[in-house]
Formats: structure tokens, sequence, C-alpha cells
């Protein structure tokens, strides 16, 4: 299958630094997947991401869009329409005063007729549930709404890809569930690539693939499961794995012969349990 | 404290006032200023603040707003009102007070006069969304691109200054609380240590403003924007009947103030 968004030995340093932010970065993201890009500070997880749209160019290497090179000026406009970007902070997105006229400002952009743009518009918002909200000031939304309304502006240009650049990062525990959950079902219902960039191991388990970045490197790639089962390699880079593997990946350690990779915590205590019980039956015996 | 600015506010609503164009809203504030700056007599100066009530009344607009925006000009209004009284010569009130009769009508009149302005241009801000201010005016200030006067890249600006101003605000309350925590004094003090002790809230308050601004760069680039040019709009501006009709209006009440002015009305 051809990938939607491709880097091709991608290398990437910024001006006036003295060591590359992303060093020989070769990866395709497959339409219609959801990909999580998991990586502490300083990893290189956001360069990446700049890299996606345009905004940042390699400085050796290339990244194709859509079979689009970003570094050819005349498809800027169409790179930037197919795969849209959200940021972490929600207030330093939002252009407008009122929530319907933010979502309207990429569509505006693009040139595209007022009545068509109504349509996208309230297309958009309701896609994130925002619809009622439409004429509401965003400065007195929630962090997770507004999130919701950045999302829903980038929705309106109709991308083929979204990027969220730790879109989660300054929201509390309901907002971060409100947008994980809204961008699950933009995949799963509009069947958009989403390419996730976050630091909670949490926001990655529903993932079809999981990348790992440390140093600028991809250091492990892969389905989430089979990355956390790596649980030596996470802990090095100063990554969290799910409590269910971690606490297999112990009692294996301890001599235990478990599963190694089981995520559901029911299944887990099941796992556990059954292996206590068959000891307790094997002392019986003794 | 600071969260009682509604500077530049938006009231969303959707009253008569609400729906005008904001380009006959613009000229209309244009006209109400040259009218409030040519009364002369009380029934003039009535005639305006009676307007402006009605027009409040049908924006739905409270009078509390109105005096919440208001409280930052009070000490210019005080001042004006008591240059005014002090400094107009005429009959004194009483035998050898330097308050005359003349500076007292003055005075009063000035208060009006600044109240009304104020609130004026609060009418449009409160009622028109700055994305629309921002619409109206760029057509407006149209003929200026042959003059190559850079007029969508201003009305940006504006437009952008206006949305920053309450996440601004709430900045500033954030860093003078953090300020206040650790043992920071804004309340006590002469006015030369009460502005040194904002400092240290200016100086955070900039560069977070700077950050924002660049984050804001890449989020609208992001989002296609590049430049006026091939830009279309979801709310095409129009007018309508009714925005003949204020514009009739707010021209007559114009020439019928300026007629007075003369008639000293």
């Amino acid at each position: 299958m051809a990938f939607i968004i491709e880097f091709e030995s991608v290398r990437f340093r910024y001006p006036e630094s003295d060591h590359d932010s992303l060093c020989d970065i070769s990866i395709g993201f497959e339409p219609g997947s959801f990909n999580a890009i998991l990586g502490h500070n300083g990893s290189g997880k956001s360069t990446l991401a700049k890299q996606m749209n345009g905004i940042l160019l390699p400085t050796e290497g290339r990244v194709l869009v859509s079979g689009m090179d970003t570094a050819n000026e005349d498809h800027l406009l169409e790179i930037r329409q197919t795969v849209g970007m959200v940021f972490q902070n929600p207030d330093n997105q939002i252009v407008s005063n009122v929530v319907e006229e933010d979502v309207a400002f990429a569509p505006e952009n693009l040139g595209i007729p007022s009545e068509e743009i109504r349509e996208r518009v309230d297309n958009a918002l309701k896609q994130v549930g925002m619809y009622e909200y439409r004429m509401h000031a965003p400065h007195l939304l929630s962090g997770g709404q507004k999130q919701r309304v950045a999302i829903a502006g980038v929705l309106a240009m109709q991308p083929k890809v979204i990027v969220l650049d730790e879109p989660t990062a300054m929201l509390d525990p309901v907002g971060r569930q409100e947008v994980i959950s809204t961008i699950h079902r933009l995949c799963r219902e509009k069947n958009i690539t989403v390419i996730l960039i976050t630091h909670h191991m949490d926001e990655c388990i529903d993932a079809d693939r999981l990348v790992v970045m440390s140093n600028g490197k991809i250091v492990l790639d892969g389905k989430p499961i089979e990355v956390f089962r790596n649980v030596e390699r996470m802990e090095q880079e100063g990554l969290d794995v799910p409590e269910t593997m971690r606490v297999l990946f112990d009692l294996n350690l301890a001599g235990e012969e478990l599963p190694p990779d089981v995520l559901q915590m029911k299944c887990c205590a099941e796992y556990i349990a059954a292996s206590l019980r068959k000891r307790e039956q094997e002392a019986w015996q003794k | 404290m600071l969260k009682d600015v509604t500077l530049g506010q938006y009231f969303p609503g959707d009253t008569v006032v609400h729906r005008l164009d904001p380009r006959t809203k613009l000229i209309l504030v244009v006209l109400y200023i040259i009218a409030l700056f040519n009364t002369r007599g009380w029934v003039s100066n009535g005639l305006i603040l009676v307007l402006t009530l009605v027009c409040m009344r049908v924006a739905n607009i409270r009078l509390k707003n109105i005096f919440k925006g208001l409280k930052p000009m009070l000490f210019i209004i005080v001042l004006t009102a008591l240059l005014n009284l002090f400094y107009t010569r005429g009959t004194p009130i009483r035998e050898g007070w330097i308050i005359t009769w003349e500076g007292m009508d003055r005075a009063v009149k000035m208060i009006l006069r600044i109240t009304l302005l104020i609130t004026g241009t609060f009418l449009l801000t409160y009622t028109t969304s700055p994305m629309a201010l921002t619409d109206g005016l760029e057509h407006l200030l149209n003929p200026l691109k042959k003059l190559k006067v850079p007029v969508h890249a201003l009305t940006l600006m504006m437009s952008m200054a206006l949305r920053f101003i309450p996440t601004l605000i709430e900045e500033t309350d954030k860093i003078m609380s953090a300020q206040r925590a650790r043992g920071a004094d804004f309340e006590t003090g002469n006015l030369i240590q009460r502005a040194k002790a904002l400092l240290p809230i200016l100086v955070p308050l900039f560069v977070s403003a700077f950050r924002r601004a660049d984050e804001l760069a890449v989020a609208m680039e992001s989002r296609c924007y590049h430049g006026g040019e091939g830009r279309t709009r979801m709310n095409e501006l129009h007018y309508t009947g009714i925005d003949y009709i204020a514009l009739l209006l707010g021209a007559a009440l114009t020439a019928g103030i300026i007629v007075m002015k003369h008639f000293g009305v």
C-alpha cells in the first residue's frame, strides 16, 4: 500500500544548533491508520511532526505527502490541506472570538465559496460534538472543548491526515479523554490517518502502530503490544509501559512463566490467579 | 481584578444591532462621534443620551457591562470635569467662589460627552465580532489598497489583538498571583513605586506574548493562511434594508445635531 506520508532518510538540524534533531529518519505511514509517536521531551517527536506539513524542511533527505515533496513551494497549500495539524496549546491556535468563525478560518484561506464553508463548518463542529457551542467565545470553553474546536478547525479543510502534537499535554483527565476518543472516532468513521504525538503511554495502547523516538532516532516501531514487550528498553528511554505488562515482566524475571503481553487488567489478574492456584495444588500434592 | 476589563470584548447575541452589517455600524459610530462633538445645548445632548440608551436596550447590553468598561477611564473623566469646573469663567455660584454656573454646566456636559463617546464605541465592539469588525474595516478601507497600503495585514493585526486581549489578561492575572505568592506588593507605595512593581509582570508577559505570537503564526500557516489574496469569507458582507434605514437615520441625526448647534440648543 502506498504511504500517505513518507520520510526518506531525513536529517534535520535547527539553525544555530550543534546537533541533529532528526538523524536519518525513514518511515512511512499507511492511509487510514492510527499511529502514535511516543518519546520524552527533546526526543525530536515535535520536530518530526513539523516536517509533515512543510513548516520545517529537511536538511537532508525528503518528506513526501501523497507523493508531493514538502520542499516544493508549489505544493505547499495542497500539502497543508492534506495534513492538518493540531498543537499543544489550544489558546495559541484559535484565531477568532467566535467558535464557528475560527473553524471557518482554514476554508476561508483556501478560497472556498461561502455556502460550502458554512456546510463544512457545521459538519466539522458536529463531528467533534461542538455544534451547540458554535456561537460561543473560545476563551470561555474548557481545555478539552477548545482542543476539539481546534480539531474541527482542521477538519474543515477535509484533510486526509491529522497530526496532533501533544494535544492533551495541557488538559485535565476529562479533557484528555474527550480529545482522544474524538480522534479515535474520526480515524474509524472518516478513515482519516491519525498521527498522535504524545508522552502519555496510555494514549498509545489503542493505536495501530507505535513508534518510539529518542535523540532524533526511531528506537522501537511496531504494534503497541510488541513495543511494550521491550520493558527494559522502554525503561532505558525513561518511558512507562502499561502496568499489566510491567507486573508480568517483573514476575517472569522472578522465575514465573506467564505470558508477557497482556493489556487487559482482568485478563492479567486471571493469569496470575491461575498460576497461584497451580502452585497451591503442587504444594498440596507434596 | 483584571478580569473586569471588558475592553474590546464581544457578547454574542441575535438582536437587530448584532445583525447590522459591520460596515454600517462602523459608519454609524463615526457619525455618532461627529454628532457628539457637535452638541451644544441640553436638547442635543439629551437626544444623544436617549438614543444611546435605546440602542443599548435594543442590543440587549446591560448598563453593568458599560460601567465596567468605563472604570479604567474614570480618572480622565473626573479630571476633565474638575478642570472644567474650576477653570471656566462666568458668574460664581456664590459670592467669592471659583466655581461658576457656566463651569458646572460645562463639567456635566463634559462627563456626558466622554461617557457617551466610550459607550458608543463599546456598543460597536460588544455587538460585533472582531472578525466581522475587521472584515468591515477592510472593506471600508479597500480604496486605500490602490495606494499600496497593506489593508489586509493591518486589519488582521487588529483582529488578532482583539482576540488575544482576554487571553493576555488571564495571563497577567496568573503572573501577578505568582509574583504575589512570592511576596510582591502591587498595592502600596506611591505612583513610581507601584509602576516599578509592575516591571516584573511586564517582562514575563512580553516573553510569553512573543512565544504565543510565534505559535500562532505556525498554527495559522498550518491552516493554509497565505495572506489576503484569494481569501473568501463564510459570512459575506451585504447590506440589507435595515442597514439602509439605520444609515439614513444616522445621517439625519448628525445633520440635525449640526443644525441644532447653530441655534444653540
